[in-house]
C-alpha cells in the first residue's frame, strides 16, 4: 500500500492503495464515482473510460500510480456549474441509452473524439468509436448525438468568437 | 427506519428509504426496514398507488425496465387511466417488499399483459375519487369532471377539488378482486383508447438524465458500511472436480479474508475488490478433469445434435398431406439450417450484493425477476421467504440473464457465510464463458411446388440443444447451486421452436425435437433465456427458405409471400392475417422495393448489393423488414447499409421510446446475424472476451434505419385496441432479411449463422462468385 495523490474533476484526493491497482476500481470504490463501470478489465470494451489530458483512457488497465497527478476528468464532471455536457444534453434529446450501462464509455470517447475534431464525418465517428462496445446496440442513435452535440459545440464556438470580436471593435 | 406503510401514513415521500424525493424514479435504497418483508396485498389499492397531498402520485409496479422504457410507459398507461398529467406522477418498480409480485420482466409481456392490471387500479383509484368528491360536493357522480387531478363540478367549475386534496397522506382502503395478480380489478370500466392523452405521446424517460450525468445509483453501485468484495474461482474445465485447495497460495494477499467452497463452487473474499481479484487469480485449486468429454467442439456441434437421440420430441403438426403433396411436386427442395449457440455477453458481467444485517437478507440487485431471485434465494438458504428481500435496481442489458441470476444466489451465500454484506462480481472471462446461452439449432426443410410455382407442401423439422433450459431463478438451477451438486429430478425440457408465419401452405408438417449435450448439470453450455431464446434461430430457417422456394418459383420475394398470406380468407382473434399483410405492404412502401425475383443478376467490381425481406410475429405482434446489403466479393464483408422495419403492436403508448427499441433490437439482429456465436473445444467454452466472442460495433452501424409503426387492424379505431409487447419480435427476422439479401446481391445462400467475414468469403470462393 502507498500514499497516492490524484485530481479528479477539480478536487484532489489522497487515497492508501496497492500502487498496482488499477484506476478504475480506486476512482469507484474510494472516490464513490460510479460513471466509469466495470465492463472487461482487459481495454477491450469502454466501459470505464476517464479522460486524462485530453485522452480517452480506459481506468481498468491504467495502474493508479502512472495518473498521480495528472488532472482525471470523469463523467460526473462534464456537467459545468450544473449545466451538462452538450454531450449529455444531446443524449437526452436523443434519448439515445437503452440500459445505460456502457454510455459512460461512449460519452466519455465522443468527448476525446469531439475535442480533437470537433467536425467529424459519418466514417470518423464509426471508426473512433468502433472499439466502445454497447450490447444494447444503442449505436445508431448515439451516431447522431454526437453529430447533434458537434452541432451545438461549433454554433456555440462560432456565437462565442462572433461576440469577442465585437467586443474588440467596440 | 421507515417501512413502506409508514411512509403511506406520513404521506410524504421525504421519509428514510427513499432515495430520491419528489417525482422521477424513486428507488428504494439504503435504509434497510427491520423486516420481515411479507408480500404486499395486491388486492389493496394501496398497494399499487399513493396520492400525496401535493396531487402528486406514485405508481407501484412489480416488474423491471431492462432500458426499453416500460416505467415510462406503465406511467403513461396509469396516468391517463387516473386522469393525472404524466409530469405529476413516478414510478417505482421491482422492489420485493414494496411492490406486489408481478414476476418481475420476461417475454416481452409488460404491457401486453401486466398492463391491463395497472390501467384497471389506476381507472379504480380515479373513480373512489370521484365518489370521496361527490360526497364533498353533494352532487351525483355524473355531475363531476375530472382534468389533470382536479375534480370540479360541471355546472359550477368554481367548487373544485384535487386528488390530493381528497385523499393525500391517507390510504384508499380499498378492496379490489381478482383471482391472480394478472386478474386484480376493481369495479371500474376501462377507458376506451381514444380518450387517452399522455397514451401515443413520447415524454422522454425519465431515467435517461441520471444514466448520462452519473447520478443514478446501479446494482454495481451498491455499497453499504462493513461490505467486502468477493470473486469466484470457475472449474477450468466443464465438468472438472474439486480435488484440493492450497490456502495458503493467497494467505499474503493484503486484506485476504476467506476461501469459501462448498462441493466444485469456490470463492475468496478480501476486503478490497482488487485484492479478491488478484486473490481468485492467486489461489492454487487442484481440479480433476471428468473422465468423459463433457460436449463436441463448436465445429462438430451439428453433426453431434443431428445424429443425438433427441431427448424430448413434440407430436408432428400436421395439415393436409404433406408426404403425399411433396411426392406430386413439380420441384422438392431440401436444405439445412444451423444457428450456434449465442451468449447474452451482457456489457456488465453479473453482479450483486447481499447485506444479512438483522437477521434478514436484503440483495440489491439487477435480476429482471427479482421475486423469483427472493423465493430462489430464501429456499436454496433455507431461510423463511419473508426474511429475504431484493432491492431492484438498474443494471447492464439483462434480457434473460439475470433470469438464472447467478451472481444474486452467490452475493446471498457468502452474505450468510461471512456474516456480512458481501458484494461479488464476474470476471469478463467468466461471464462470456459461463453465462447462460440461447440454444443452437440445426433445422432442415423441406418444400414442394407446382407446375406453376405455387407452395403446396412445408416441412420443418427442427432440433435445438436446448435441454436442462434455465431461467427462472429456482433454488436448483443457478450455477452455484449446480457446482454444490444440488439436482432437480426433471431438468426443464427445453423447446424447439416452430416459425411463426400466417402462410396459407395446404400441407405441412412441424416436428421439434430437444437434444441434450452430454454434460448437463454444471456446464457452461447452460442455455436459458436470451432476448427472443430461440425467435431468431427458427425465423432464419423458415424465412430463408421461404425466399429460396421463391426464387425456385422465379417469383418475387415479397409477390411469393404476399399470394401465401392473402390466399386463405379467415384469420385468427388478434387478426394477425391483416396485420401481416399491413406491414408487409408498409416495408415494401418505405423502401421502395423493385418488384424482381432474386437473385440480382452479378454486377461488376469488388462489392455486390441485394434486398432481402422477412417476416414474423411474435405473440401478437407483427413485424416486416427489408435490409440492403452490400456483399465485399473480395472481404467477405457483409454491411448492411439500411434496414426498414414496419411493425405492429397494436397500441403505441410512447412511440419515440418505441422506435428507439426497435432500432436497437435490429442492430442486436444484426449482432446476432453477422458475429455472435460461442467457441468451445471438448474440455471449456474458449469465447472468454471480446476478441473472441465479437459482437457488432459502431463501424457496423448502418446508414439509415426505417421504423414504420403500423395499425394493421380492421377496425384501427377500435377503443380497445390492445397493447402488445415491443421488447423482441424486431429481431427475429433480421438474420433471415440479411440472408436473403446477401442472395439477392451475390447467388449464394447462407445457411449457417453468423455470417463472418471468412464464411462468407469461403461461401462466394466455392460458388465462384
Ligand atoms: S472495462 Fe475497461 S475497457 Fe472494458
Ligand atoms: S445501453 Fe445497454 S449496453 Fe449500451
Amino acid at each position: 500500500m502507498a500514499n497516492i495523490s490524484l485530481r479528479v474533476n477539480g478536487k484532489s484526493h489522497t487515497v492508501d492503495v496497492d500502487p498496482a491497482t488499477p484506476l478504475l476500481y480506486v476512482l469507484r470504490n474510494d472516490l464513490d464515482l460510479q460513471g466509469p463501470r466495470f465492463g472487461c478489465g482487459l481495454g477491450q470494451c469502454g466501459a470505464c473510460t476517464v479522460i486524462i489530458k485530453g485522452e480517452a483512457v480506459r481506468s481498468c488497465i491504467r495502474p493508479v500510480s502512472t495518473v498521480q497527478g495528472a488532472e482525471i476528468t470523469t463523467l460526473e464532471g462534464l456537467a459545468v456549474n450544473g449545466k451538462l455536457h452538450p454531450l449529455q444534453q444531446a443524449w437526452i434529446d436523443e434519448q439515445v441509452p437503452a440500459c445505460g450501462f456502457c454510455q459512460n464509455g461512449q460519452i466519455m470517447t465522443a468527448k476525446a473524439l469531439l475535442d480533437k475534431n470537433p467536425t467529424p464525418t459519418d466514417a470518423q465517428i464509426r471508426q473512433g468509436m468502433a472499439s466502445t462496445l454497447c450490447r444494447c446496440m444503442t449505436y445508431y442513435r448515439i451516431q447522431s448525438a454526437i453529430k447533434l452535440a458537434a452541432k451545438t459545440i461549433t454554433s456555440a464556438r462560432n456565437e462565442d468568437s462572433e461576440q469577442k470580436g465585437s467586443e474588440v471593435i467596440a | 427506519m421507515t417501512t413502506r406503510r409508514d411512509f403511506i401514513k406520513t404521506s410524504g415521500f421525504l421519509v428514510v428509504g427513499f432515495s430520491v424525493a419528489g417525482v422521477g424514479n424513486e428507488i428504494p435504497l439504503l435504509a434497510q426496514g427491520p423486516g420481515p418483508y411479507p408480500d404486499l396485498d395486491f388486492r389493496q389499492l394501496d398497494s399499487w398507488i399513493v396520492i400525496r397531498q401535493d396531487n402528486t402520485a406514485t405508481f407501484f409496479v412489480g416488474k423491471t425496465d431492462l432500458g426499453q422504457g416500460t416505467g415510462t410507459a406503465f406511467r403513461q398507461i396509469m396516468a391517463d387511466e387516473l386522469d393525472m398529467p404524466y409530469d405529476s406522477t413516478s414510478c417505482v418498480m421491482g422492489t420485493t417488499d414494496v411492490t406486489v409480485d408481478q414476476g418481475g420482466s420476461g417475454g416481452s409481456d409488460a404491457l401486453q399483459t401486466d398492463g391491463y392490471p395497472m390501467r384497471r387500479v389506476a381507472a379504480e383509484a380515479r373513480r373512489v375519487l370521484l365518489e370521496l368528491a361527490a360526497a364533498r360536493f353533494g352532487v351525483p357522480v355524473g355531475q363531476l369532471v375530472v382534468t389533470d387531478g382536479v375534480v370540479s363540478v360541471a355546472a359550477d367549475p368554481s367548487k373544485k377539488v384535487t386528488y390530493g386534496e381528497l385523499i393525500g397522506g391517507k390510504r384508499f382502503n380499498v378492496t379490489l378482486t381478482g383471482n391472480n395478480i394478472n386478474a386484480t380489478t376493481g369495479t371500474a370500466p376501462l377507458k376506451d383508447v381514444q380518450q387517452f392523452k399522455v397514451v401515443g405521446t413520447s415524454p422522454q424517460r425519465y431515467d435517461i438524465p441520471p444514466k448520462v450525468d452519473g447520478s443514478l445509483k446501479w446494482a454495481v453501485d451498491a455499497k453499504v458500511p462493513g461490505m467486502v468484495h468477493a470473486r469466484n474461482v470457475k472449474p477450468p474445465f466443464a465438468g472438472a472436480k474439486l480435488v484440493s485447495i492450497d490456502e495458503s497460495s493467497v494467505k499474503g494477499v493484503p486484506g485476504f479474508l476467506k476461501v469459501v467452497s462448498r462441493g466444485n463452487y469456490v470463492a475468496v473474499v478480501c476486503e478490497r475488490e482488487e485484492q479478491a481479484i488478484q486473490a481468485a487469480r492467486q489461489l492454487k485449486v487442484n481440479w480433476q478433469k471428468p473422465a468423459t468429454a463433457p460436449f463436441p467442439t463448436s465445429e462438430n456441434l451439428f453433426n453431434f445434435m443431428r445424429s443425438a437421440t433427441p431427448t424430448f420430441s413434440a407430436m408432428p403438426t400436421v395439415v393436409g398431406n404433406p408426404d403425399g403433396a411433396l411426392k406430386g411436386a413439380a420441384k422438392v427442395l431440401e436444405a439445412t439450417y444451423e444457428i450456434p449457440f449465442q451468449g447474452h455477453t451482457a456489457i456488465g458481467p453479473a453482479h450483486a450484493m447481499a447485506d444479512p444485517s438483522n437477521d434478514q437478507l436484503t440483495i440489491y440487485s439487477n435480476d429482471m425477476k427479482s421475486y423469483g431471485l427472493r423465493d430462489g434465494v430464501a429456499e436454496f438458504l433455507k431461510m423463511p421467504r419473508d426474511r429475504v428481500r431484493v432491492v431492484w435496481m438498474e443494471g447492464p442489458q439483462a434480457y434473460g440473464r439475470t433470469a438464472a441470476d447467478d451472481a444474486g444466489f452467490e452475493a446471498a451465500f457468502l452474505a450468510k457465510e461471512l456474516g456480512r454484506p458481501v458484494r461479488v462480481q464476474w470476471m469478463r472471462n467468466e461471464e462470456t464463458a459461463w453465462d447462460t446461452k440461447g440454444p443452437a439449432f440445426a433445422v432442415r426443410v423441406r418444400g414442394g411446388l407446382d407446375a406453376q410455382g405455387n407452395l403446396v407442401a412445408f416441412e420443418y423439422d427442427a432440433r435445438s440443444a436446448d435441454f436442462n433450459h434455465l431461467g427462472y431463478n429456482e433454488h436448483d438451477t443457478v450455477l452455484i447451486s449446480q457446482l454444490m451438486g444440488n439436482r432437480r429430478e426433471m431438468p426443464a425440457r427445453g423447446s424447439a421452436a416452430a416459425p411463426s408465419e400466417m402462410y396459407a401452405i395446404p400441407n405441412r408438417r412441424m416436428a421439434l425435437h430437444v437434444v441434450s449435450l452430454p454434460l448437463v448439470w454444471e456446464t457452461p453450455l447452460r442455455t436459458g433465456n436470451l432476448r427472443d431464446p430461440n425467435g431468431p434461430q427458427a425465423t432464419f430457417a423458415s424465412e430463408s427458405f421461404i425466399d429460396e422456394l421463391a426464387a425456385a418459383a422465379n417469383a418475387d420475394p415479397v409477390e411469393f409471400r404476399m399470394k401465401l398470406l392473402q390466399a386463405a380468407p379467415d384469420d385468427d382473434s388478434g387478426f394477425k392475417r391483416a396485420r401481416s399483410i399491413a406491414c408487409i405492404k408498409a416495408a415494401v412502401e418505405a423502401f421502395k422495393w423493385d418488384t424482381r425475383p432474386s437473385p440480382k443478376r452479378a454486377a461488376n467490381g469488388d462489392v455486390l448489393t441485394g434486398r432481402g425481406i422477412a417476416y414474423t410475429y411474435r405473440s401478437q405482434t407483427v413485424v416486416a423488414q427489408i435490409a440492403e446489403v452490400e456483399v465485399n466479393r473480395r472481404t467477405g464483408r457483409v454491411w448492411v447499409k439500411r434496414l426498414v422495419c414496419a411493425h405492429d403492436c397494436g397500441l403505441i403508448i410512447n412511440p419515440e421510446g418505441l422506435r428507439r427499441t426497435i432500432e436497437a433490437g435490429l442492430l442486436y439482429g444484426l449482432s446476432r446475424a453477422l458475429h455472435e456465436e460461442v467457441s468451445f473445444d471438448t474440455e471449456k467454452v474458449t469465447s472468454v472476451d471480446w476478441v473472441s466472442s465479437p459482437t457488432l460495433t459502431h463501424a457496423d452501424c448502418p446508414e439509415s434505419i426505417e421504423v414504420v409503426l403500423v395499425n394493421g387492424d380492421p377496425n384501427p379505431k377500435r377503443s380497445d385496441l390492445p397493447h402488445y409487447g415491443a421488447g423482441e419480435t424486431m429481431l427475429k427476422p433480421t438474420l433471415a432479411a440479411i440472408g436473403n439479401a446477401v442472395f439477392d446481391a451475390t447467388g449464394v445462400r447462407l445457411r449457417r449463422v453468423p455470417f463472418r467475414n471468412a464464411r462468407v468469403l469461403a461461401a462466394l470462393k466455392a460458388a465462384q462468385v
